[in-house]
C-alpha cells in the first residue's frame, strides 16, 4: 500500500518573522534540519513561535501578513510557499478545519482541489478513512461528530493528500482526555511504517512524547535552544522547560501537587431538582439534579463531554433558568436565575471555558473594574482591590493592554481576576485550566486553594484529574444529564 | 443537513427531494414570475393545489411542515386582511362596517386573492429550500451555472459555521450577566451591553474564519487553478420532467385564468 510518497527534508536557516503591528519577533534566528521521516516535537514557551514555525513549514505564511521577515524555509530544497502540496497539516480547532457537511466529502475535498480524478478519489477517502480508524462511514454528518471524532477526520483529510511532510499543530488542544487520546492513537497507528516526516507542537507532551523520536526546544526570540532524543533532552532541560510553563513528562516533569482539604463552612448553595431540556432537543441536558456546597469546599464536577456539566454550572450559577427545581444562594428566598445581574456578580463569580467570552472593556484594568461599578462598591475600593489583583496575577505589566491581544495564559488569569474583584462568596469555573501552560495551571491551583481557605465555596466543573485531585473536597460526576454519584466529602 | 437548519426530519430519498437542487430552485421560481405579474385567483388556487398535491414527493412529513410554516401562515392571514381593509374595492353586499373600518365581500375577495398569491409564490421557495442539501446546491452551481468554485465553497464552509455562531451567541450573553451587566431599564445603556456583545461574536467569528480559511489553504482550496468534484451532480432527465412539469403548470395556469376572464396584471 502507498500510503505517501516517501518523506521530505525540512531544512530552516536564520528564519524570522515578525507580523505587521508586532513590536516583537514571532520567532526568530532559527536554525533546523530535520531529515526525511524523522519524527520532531517542537516545545517551548508560550510566545517562542512554534507555530509560526510550523505555519512556514507548511507554506501558509502570506508574506503580506509580516512587517519583516528573514532566512529561508526548505521543504526537499524548494521553499515552502512553493511545496504546499507535499505538506499536510492539522490544526488546533476541528469545528474550523472542516468544510463539507457529510463526513466522506470533507476528506475529498483535499483531492478535489488537486484535480485528482473522481474515479479515484472515493478509494482514496475510504483507504484514509481506514488509516485513521474513522468508523462512522462517508455519510455521517460532521456536525454530528464529537470533537476527537472531527479531528480524526480532519487528519484524514491531510493524509488523503498523500503529504511527504505532516504537520500538527496542538491539535488536541481543544479536545477532553478520551478526544486527545482518540487522535493522538490515530496519529500514531496511520504513521506507523509510513515515511512521512512528522513536526508536532502539543501543548500535552506527556501525551505526545511517545509519538516521536526527537525534540526540539525553542526559546522566544532564540531560536533553538536544545536538539536531542526525548530524554535527554528532558533529562537535561526538565526542570528549566517546568518552570517556562512547558508540561514536562514524567519522570523529568515536577510530581503532581498533593490535596489539601479546605476549612468548610455553612451550607452557601442548595440545589434542588435542576431540570434543563433545551428548544429543538428531545433529551434533557440535565435531569433532577440535587446538589449542596459549603462555604470554604470546593466541588468538582466531571464527566463526559455533552453529559450535562456545563449546563449544571451555568445553572448554579444562575446564569440559566432550569425548567424545573431551583437553586438558592445563602439565606435568599429569590430563586438564582432571577436575581438581577448587578446582585448574582457580586455574590456568585463565573469562569468562562473560553476567557475571551468574559471580556466587555478595552483594557485589562478596566475588566477588573466592571464588576465593582455594577455591584455598587466605591470607586476607590474597587481601584485598590484591582490594583491588588492585576500584582497577584501578575497582570500589572499589561494593565492597559486590550483583553482580546493577550496571550492565552494572560487571559485566564485576567478572567479569573475580573470575577474575583466583586469578592464573590460562591466561584463556577468551567473548565479553568483547560489549554493552560502547567505554569498558569499552577498558580489557578493556588489561587483557588488560597480563596477557599478565606471562607469562599468553588465548584470547577473539569477535565482534569490532577486538579480535580489537589482541589476537591467532593466530587459529583455527571452522565447522560443524571447527577452519577455525590460523593462524601473527603477528610 | 439541509439549507436552514430547521431540525425537521425529512426522506432525502423521496422523488422530488432528490432532484438537482438547481432543478428545484429553478421549478419553484417559474410560478412565482407569473404570480407576480398577475392577481387573480384562478391562476394562484390552482398552481397552490398543486404544489400543496405535491407535498408527499418531497419527503416533508405534514406535521413537521406545518410546524415550520405557522409564520407564513401568519404572514398569508395578515396579507389578507390586510388587503381586506385597506383596498379600494369596496364593492358587493356590506359585510362590517365600523367608523372608518369597511368590509364588503368584494374586498374580502380582493384579501382572499391576495393572501392566495403569497402562498403559492412561498410554497414552492419553502418545498426546494427545505430539500436542498448545501453541499450539493455547490457543486451544482459551480457545474451547471458555471459559479466559480471559490465563491461556492468558500460560501459554503462559511455556512458551516452558523450553528456555531448562534451557539456562541447565548454564550456571550450568559457572560454579560455574570460580569453583573443587563437587566438595566436604561434602553441606551442595554444597546450598549448589546453591542459589546454583538462585537465579540464578530471577533470570534472572524478569528474563526481566519482558521478555516488557513485550514482550506492547507488542503490546497488556494492553490487550485483546476478541480474536479467527487460528487457528480446529474442533472438527468428527472430534473428536466420537473422543470417541464413546473412550467406546464404554469402555463396552465395562466391558461385558465385567462379562460375565465380572472386575468388581470399588476401593470395595466
Amino acid at each position: 500500500m502507498t500510503v505517501s510518497d516517501g518523506g521530505a527534508a525540512i531544512r530552516v536557516r536564520g528564519f524570522g518573522w515578525r507580523y505587521a503591528g508586532r513590536k516583537a519577533w514571532a520567532c526568530r534566528g532559527v536554525d533546523l534540519d530535520i531529515a526525511a521521516g524523522e519524527r520532531v516535537l517542537l516545545v517551548g514557551p508560550s510566545g517562542a513561535g512554534k507555530s509560526t514555525l510550523l505555519r512556514a513549514v507548511a507554506g501558509l505564511l502570506d508574506p503580506e501578513t509580516a512587517a519583516e521577515h528573514e532566512g529561508s524555509v526548505l521543504v526537499d530544497g524548494v521553499p515552502a510557499a512553493a511545496a504546499r502540496d507535499r505538506v499536510g497539516m492539522l490544526l488546533q480547532d476541528p469545528e474550523a478545519s472542516l468544510v463539507m457537511s457529510r463526513s466522506g466529502d470533507d476528506v475529498a475535498f483535499g483531492l478535489e482541489n488537486a484535480a485528482v480524478p473522481a474515479e479515484e478519489i472515493w478509494p482514496r477517502v475510504d483507504e484514509a478513512l481506514a488509516r485513521v480508524g474513522f468508523r462512522h462511514g462517508r455519510e455521517r454528518p460532521t456536525s454530528a461528530l464529537s470533537g476527537g471524532e472531527q479531528q480524526r477526520l480532519a487528519l484524514a483529510g491531510a493524509l488523503v493528500r498523500r503529504p511527504s511532510v505532516l504537520v500538527l499543530d496542538e491539535p488536541t488542544a481543544n479536545l477532553d482526555p478520551a478526544g486527545t487520546t482518540t487522535v493522538l492513537s490515530a496519529v500514531g497507528s496511520a504513521l506507523t511504517g509510513a515515511a512521512t516526516t512528522l513536526l508536532l507542537v502539543e501543548h500535552r507532551v506527556d501525551a505526545a512524547a511517545g509519538l516521536v523520536d526527537r525534540v526540539v526546544v525553542l526559546e522566544p526570540g532564540g531560536g533553538v535552544a536544545d536538539d536531542g532524543p526525548p530524554a535527554e533532552v528532558f533529562g537535561r532541560r526538565g526542570a528549566a522547560l517546568a518552570a517556562a510553563g512547558v508540561w514536562v513528562p514524567a519522570p523529568w516533569g515536577p510530581a503532581a501537587p498533593l490535596f489539601r482539604p479546605g476549612p468548610g463552612g455553612d451550607v452557601l448553595l442548595t440545589a434542588r431538582g435542576l431540570s434543563l431540556t433545551y428548544p429543538h432537543t428531545r433529551r434533557p441536558a440535565l435531569s433532577a439534579a440535587s446538589l449542596s456546597v459549603r462555604r470554604g469546599t470546593a466541588v468538582a464536577v466531571t464527566g463526559p463531554n455533552g453529559s450535562g456539566k456545563s449546563t449544571l454550572a451555568m445553572l448554579l450559577a444562575g446564569l440559566l433558568p432550569p425548567d424545573e427545581g431551583s437553586v438558592r444562594l445563602g439565606g435568599s428566598e429569590r430563586p438564582l436565575h432571577r436575581w438581577r445581574p448587578r446582585d448574582l456578580c457580586r455574590r456568585v463569580g463565573t469562569v468562562f471555558q473560553d476567557p475571551e467570552h468574559q471580556f466587555v472593556t478595552r483594557t485589562a484594568r478596566d475588566e477588573l473594574l466592571v464588576g465593582p461599578r455594577r455591584a455598587g462598591v466605591a470607586a476607590d475600593a474597587a481601584a485598590r482591590r484591582a490594583d491588588e489583583l492585576l500584582e497577584r496575577l501578575r497582570l500589572t505589566r499589561l494593565a492597559g493592554a486590550n483583553p482580546f491581544t493577550l496571550s492565552g495564559g494572560e487571559k485566564r488569569r485576567l478572567s479569573v481576576a475580573a470575577v474575583l474583584a466583586t469578592a464573590p462568596d460562591l466561584l463556577v469555573m468551567d473548565e479553568p485550566t483547560f489549554g493552560q501552560d502547567a505554569r498558569t495551571w499552577a498558580e489557578l491551583l493556588e489561587l483557588c486553594v488560597g480563596l477557599r481557605e478565606g471562607g469562599t465555596a468553588i465548584v470547577a466543573v473539569t477535565h482534569d484529574e490532577a486538579f480535580a485531585g489537589a482541589l476537591a473536597d467532593s466530587r459529583v460526576t455527571v452522565a447522560g444529564g443524571v447527577l452519577a454519584a455525590d460523593a462524601e466529602v473527603r477528610s | 443537513m439541509t439549507l436552514v437548519q430547521t431540525h425537521l426530519s425529512t426522506d432525502p430519498a423521496a422523488p422530488l427531494a432528490r432532484r438537482n437542487p438547481v432543478a428545484k430552485l429553478a421549478a419553484a421560481l417559474i410560478p412565482s414570475l407569473v404570480l407576480l405579474v398577475s392577481v387573480d385567483p384562478v391562476s394562484s388556487a390552482l398552481l397552490l393545489t398543486a404544489w400543496l398535491l405535491s407535498v408527499p414527493a418531497w419527503g416533508v412529513g405534514w406535521p413537521g411542515l406545518l410546524r415550520r410554516l405557522w409564520p407564513l401562515g401568519l404572514a398569508v392571514v395578515m396579507v389578507a386582511l390586510g388587503n381586506a381593509v385597506f383596498t379600494a374595492r369596496k364593492g358587493g353586499a356590506t359585510l362590517l362596517e365600523a367608523g372608518p373600518l369597511l368590509i364588503t365581500t368584494e374586498s374580502l375577495a380582493t384579501g382572499a386573492t391576495a393572501g392566495l398569491r403569497v402562498a403559492a409564490i412561498a410554497l414552492p421557495g419553502v418545498l426546494a429550500v427545505l430539500t436542498i442539501d448545501p453541499v450539493d446546491l455547490a457543486d451544482s452551481l459551480v457545474r451547471h451555472l458555471r459559479v466559480p468554485a471559490r465563491f461556492a465553497y468558500g460560501s459554503l464552509a462559511a455556512f458551516r459555521l452558523a450553528p456555531l455562531l448562534a451557539a456562541e451567541w447565548e454564550v456571550l450573553g450568559r457572560a454579560r450577566r455574570a460580569r453583573g451587566l443587563g437587566g438595566d431599564r436604561n434602553p441606551l445603556r442595554a444597546l450598549t451591553v448589546l453591542g459589546g456583545r454583538l462585537f465579540a461574536l464578530l471577533v470570534g467569528a472572524v478569528r474563526r474564519g481566519t482558521h478555516l480559511a488557513v485550514a482550506m489553504d492547507a488542503r490546497g482550496f488556494a492553490a487550485s487553478a483546476r478541480r474536479t468534484c467527487a460528487r457528480r451532480p446529474a442533472f438527468g432527465r428527472a430534473d428536466a420532467a420537473l422543470l417541464a412539469a413546473s412550467a406546464l403548470l404554469t402555463a396552465l395556469a395562466v391558461a385558465a385564468a385567462l379562460a375565465t376572464g380572472a386575468w388581470s396584471p399588476v401593470l395595466s
